[in-house]
């Protein structure tokens, strides 16, 4: 039988069942591969739900740096026997299957175009430890150890690992070593060490840093003066408020007093944790909320008012898969349209979409500038695949020279040396921005009244029509104004000249790019334009002006970065061609290659995925 | 509904601690219908922010939607207002107070506002013992929409519509006694003298204060046959007693009848006195103010007054622990970490 052979370029797969602890084993895999210096991207598929259903963990090991998910799987780690018929189906033939042969392997399951390596994973720990939740723990930690035989990983490296792991909980190292040690000897007894595939130590990781886009995002608030967080628990977007937290408390506690250079409300619902963000950026503080496309839509009437009224803003929403609650631990990128356009009346918004945890960083603290800049919500579209898992990633870097930018905002001198009539909708400068106040700066001038019906520019109420379109059409002002402020695309040229274009956004940036390359090589050349945000500015409409044919790909049903190029920069429609992979896995470049080159005829989304079904 | 207010104040304006007269205390003129009890509390919010000297810029006014959220325009014309969204009131004011700790937050609310879309808001607002005056314009019915009739209607009450109300209504001042509101009392538009102190009391309260004054529709719920109309409330108003708001160092003056009064010290050093009507109603005590509520109800009478107070609780600053400058004041120098952390967090990430 054919063996898959391979250096540094392979997918493992763990099947687990969640709730067992392997979490941390199969990220110790993953950690200590990148310690060898070699770029790695590890992927979670989880169920909904805390304990007893299957979940994987997907570790690409690619020292070229294709680190998008390449789907397939050429060694599958099956310890889930719920999940072992399909486990072992999804193996490349000639790839391995390692398994818990503490029972002997089901005779109808098994395959004779893959490797078997069978380990007694439960006899072992069974006879090692006598705690239930230690047995069941420390046999994650045997396979680990047995992979690092397999697959001729440092075995210094996972010792190392274990001591950072367990630093301040020092009588957890040695027996973590002991199951290391249990699992790496039982595979160099048993099998030919390495196999196939394995590891070898480069040096491609530099200064790289592994971490999760909500992380990122988290800490980009930290460093971007976010005071007051508000919040309602909602997977995927959870762990941005938590981590926002385990910031504050590091990094944002008075010195002096032990006191809070923070608040963080963990709010009744979406409405209120809006609610409590307008509020605060009202009041002058810096403040957001991160939620899923549910939260959105209960955030929509506090958006329109925000947009409106002219309040900053910071709302970060992390996708699933909708609609309703969809498929809530799986990604997408489809709340693009419901973001853009949120609320009733004529809103728009400005949208950020980061691609790795170093662009989560940037955008998050860009965030709070841009809002209080343009007095209007900013929102941050991420996603599940890149906030929940850990993302290969360049260095976070911050400019200490940097300085807060509130924007236009009168202080109390300001008001004092004011002669004419302070109006808060007054466009001095001409570019749709007026000048805010924050409650309680001057005695007698400066105050008004904010809310969400129509008012003059000296914030009058008011229902004339005329002082309606007056502050529409200045909305308008400042949206073109909003075109200059917003990060520009990031274009990737082919290297022969086309008039064939890809666009694309967020996280399918790692798979597009190893797409385009193959495609390259196959003589395919296409330019590329990674949308970074919205507004679309002129360089957007530049491309689409100059390509002839352009694919947008992205992850959702309907093509909705496509429907907002074709109503924002009006093009044709049938110039766009939709790419559509929303199946809740993140889009590999083996479906955007096979899509580019099949499926290049059809206009409408739908009909793009149903003609390469057929 | 006046719509001219003469401009002209008598120059000899009594002045208070800080030298505002009253008008500087003022807003623009109301839209509401006249005699509408709103613009009663109104006038009591304003007289109320006189007596206490709060200077006039340093409140926050924020209200929801509705008859009674049209109302922060009309008081404290130099204060900055925030008309946000329907039932949404506490979430902003939350925010706000968050923001800025050194304001004073009035939150006003309509039944509707409150007891029914605003329902979730009002509750956690509570619960966060949030540091405002929580004031209710509690009409039983929906006026700016033409009378429906609202949560906190009584049940046969009829409205102009003529259809008496079929469902139980929803007892603000008790369920925020069960909530853990630290101060709660009722009260009438029609009944200054009772309704400003309770205001300068509920001010002066570090924590959420909740006032829920009954105050007419006159437009679509004072008919005969309204429990919420002028006429049933003046004929069936009981009162917790009589309250005295003594500010910081003033003296207290006047005589008691041991055993009918009762008196609490906030924690700023003001006073607050109830010269009880019913010795069972203890102020530190909240079942007592549920019994007090309950046995006039039973009674057909509306209970108003001081119901409960938590002088020595904590309000949301600090039960977070968040500094005393506003954290709207903080700048790059304390809120952010630097290069040199952020290197270090690159390196746990490696």
């Amino acid at each position: 039988m054919q063996k898959i052979t391979s250096v540094n370029d392979f997918v493992v797969c763990f099947a687990n069942t969640n709730g067992t602890g392997s979490a941390s084993a199969n990220n110790l895999f993953a950690k200590s591969i990148f310690r060898m210096g070699i770029p790695v991207s590890p992927k979670n598929v989880f169920p909904s739900n805390i304990q007893g259903l299957p979940t994987w963990y997907e570790v690409r090991v690619n020292d070229k740096g294709y680190l998008g998910r390449r789907g397939g799987v050429d060694l599958m780690v099956a310890i889930n026997p719920q999940s072992i018929a399909q486990d072992i189906k999804l193996v490349s033939p000639g790839g391995y299957f390692l398994y818990d042969s503490t029972k002997p392997l089901d005779a109808g399951l098994r395959r004779d175009d893959i490797n078997l390596l069978g380990i007694p994973l439960t006899d072992i720990s069974r006879r090692e430890y006598t705690d239930q939740r230690q047995r069941q723990l420390f046999k994650n930690v045997i396979y680990i150890g047995a992979l690092s035989a397999l697959l001729d990983m440092e075995f210094d490296i996972l010792k190392n690992l274990i001591h950072e792991q367990f630093k301040g909980k020092e009588k957890l190292i040695a027996p973590n070593i002991h199951a290391l040690e249990l699992g790496y000897q039982y595979a160099r007894k048993n099998f030919d060490c390495p196999l196939g595939i394995r590891i070898e130590r480069r040096a491609m990781v530099n200064n790289h840093i592994l971490m999760e886009g909500n992380e990122a995002l988290a800490l980009g608030a930290i460093y971007g003066g976010a005071t007051v967080a508000a919040w309602y628990p909602i997977t995927p977007s959870t762990s941005v408020v938590e981590q926002f937290e385990k910031y504050a408390k590091r990094l944002r506690v008075d010195p002096g007093s032990g006191k809070c250079n923070y608040a963080i409300v963990q709010a009744e619902d979406e409405l209120a944790a809006i609610g409590v963000v307008v509020g605060a950026s009202w009041n002058g503080a810096r403040a957001f909320t991160a939620t899923s496309g549910p939260g959105v839509s209960l955030m929509n009437e506090f958006l329109g008012l925000a947009y409106f009224a002219e309040v900053p803003t910071v709302l970060i929403d992390v996708q699933r898969s909708g609609p309703s609650t969809g498929m809530p631990t799986r990604t997408q990128q489809s709340d693009v349209l419901l973001a853009a356009y949120a609320s009733h009346g004529d809103t728009k918004h400005v949208l950020l979409f980061p691609a790795t945890p170093k662009e989560c960083f940037e955008m998050s603290a860009a965030s709070f500038e841009l809002a209080d800049q343009l007095q209007t919500p900013v929102i941050i579209m991420n996603d599940l695949d890149l906030g929940m898992n850990e993302h290969f990633s360049e260095p976070l870097e911050w400019d200490d020279a940097t300085c807060y930018n509130r924007g236009k905002v009168l202080s109390e001198t300001d008001l004092e040396d004011m002669k004419e009539r302070y109006g808060r909708y007054l466009d001095v400068d001409n570019d749709g921005i007026c000048y805010r106040t924050y409650p309680g700066t001057h005695p007698t001038k400066g105050a008004f009244f904010t809310r969400g019906t129509s008012r003059d520019r000296y914030a009058v109420y008011t229902e004339s029509s005329d002082a309606y379109v007056d502050n529409m059409e200045r909305l308008l002002v400042k949206w073109e104004t909003a075109k200059g402020y917003v990060p520009k695309p990031e274009f990737r040229p082919a290297v022969k000249a086309t008039t064939d274009g890809i666009i694309y956004f967020g996280t399918t940036k790692a798979s597009a790019e190893e797409a385009l390359d193959i495609l390259s090589e196959q003589g395919v050349h296409l330019d590329a334009m990674r949308i970074r945000s919205f507004p679309f500015n002129a360089d957007v409409d530049a491309f689409l002006e100059n390509h002839d044919r352009i694919y947008v790909v992205e992850q959702n049903r309907d093509g909705q970065l496509r429907t907002l190029l074709i109503n924002e920069c009006e093009i044709a429609p049938d110039k766009l061609k939709a790419l559509c992979c929303f199946d809740g896995m993140p889009v590999t470049a083996r479906w955007i290659i096979d899509h580019v080159l099949g499926g290049g005829k059809a206009t409408r989304p739908v009909l793009a995925i149903r003609e390469v079904k057929a | 509904m006046t719509y001219m207010r003469p401009e002209f104040r008598h120059p000899d304006l009594p002045v208070n601690d800080l030298g505002y007269t009253r008008k500087d205390y003022e807003g623009a003129i109301s839209t509401l219908c006249a005699g509408c009890g709103h613009d009663s509390i109104s006038a009591a919010v304003i007289q109320a922010c006189f007596e206490l000297a709060i200077e006039p810029h340093k409140v926050a006014k924020i209200s929801g939607i509705g008859c009674s959220s049209k109302t922060p325009t009309y008081f404290l014309g130099k204060s900055h207002g925030f008309n946000s969204v329907h039932g949404r009131m506490p979430s902003v004011a939350t925010g706000a107070n968050l923001a800025n700790r050194d304001l004073t937050y009035i939150g006003v609310s309509g039944d509707g506002d409150t007891a029914s879309i605003g329902m979730g808001q009002f509750t956690h607002a509570v619960r966060r013992n949030l540091n405002m005056l929580y004031l209710v314009e509690n009409n039983g019915c929906y006026g700016l929409t033409k009378g429906q009739d609202s949560a906190t209607s009584d049940i046969g009450s009829i409205g102009k519509k003529g259809t008496p109300n079929l469902f139980e209504p929803i007892d603000l001042c008790t369920l925020a006694l069960e909530l853990g509101a630290t101060f709660v009392a009722r009260s009438f538009s029609g009944d200054k003298d009772q309704l400003v102190p309770l205001i300068k009391a509920a001010i002066s309260h570090c924590g959420f204060a909740l006032i829920d004054v009954m105050s007419p529709c006159v437009t679509f719920n004072n008919n005969p046959n309204s429990t919420k109309g002028y006429e049933f409330v003046r004929d069936h108003i009981a009162a917790t007693g009589k309250t005295d708001f003594i500010p910081v160092r003033k003296e207290i003056m006047a005589e008691y009848n041991p055993g009918f009064t009762q008196e609490v010290t906030l924690h700023d050093g003001s006073v607050i006195h109830l010269y009880k009507n019913d010795s069972d109603l203890d102020l530190h005590d909240r079942l007592s103010a549920i019994q007090a509520i309950h046995r006039c109800k039973e009674k057909n009478e509306i209970l108003t007054g001081l119901l409960y107070l938590d002088p020595d609780c904590e309000d949301l600053h600090q039960i977070l622990g968040t500094v005393e400058k506003p954290l709207r004041d903080q700048d790059e120098e304390v809120l952010c970490p630097g290069s040199k952390a952020l290197e270090a967090i690159n390196e746990s990430l490696r």
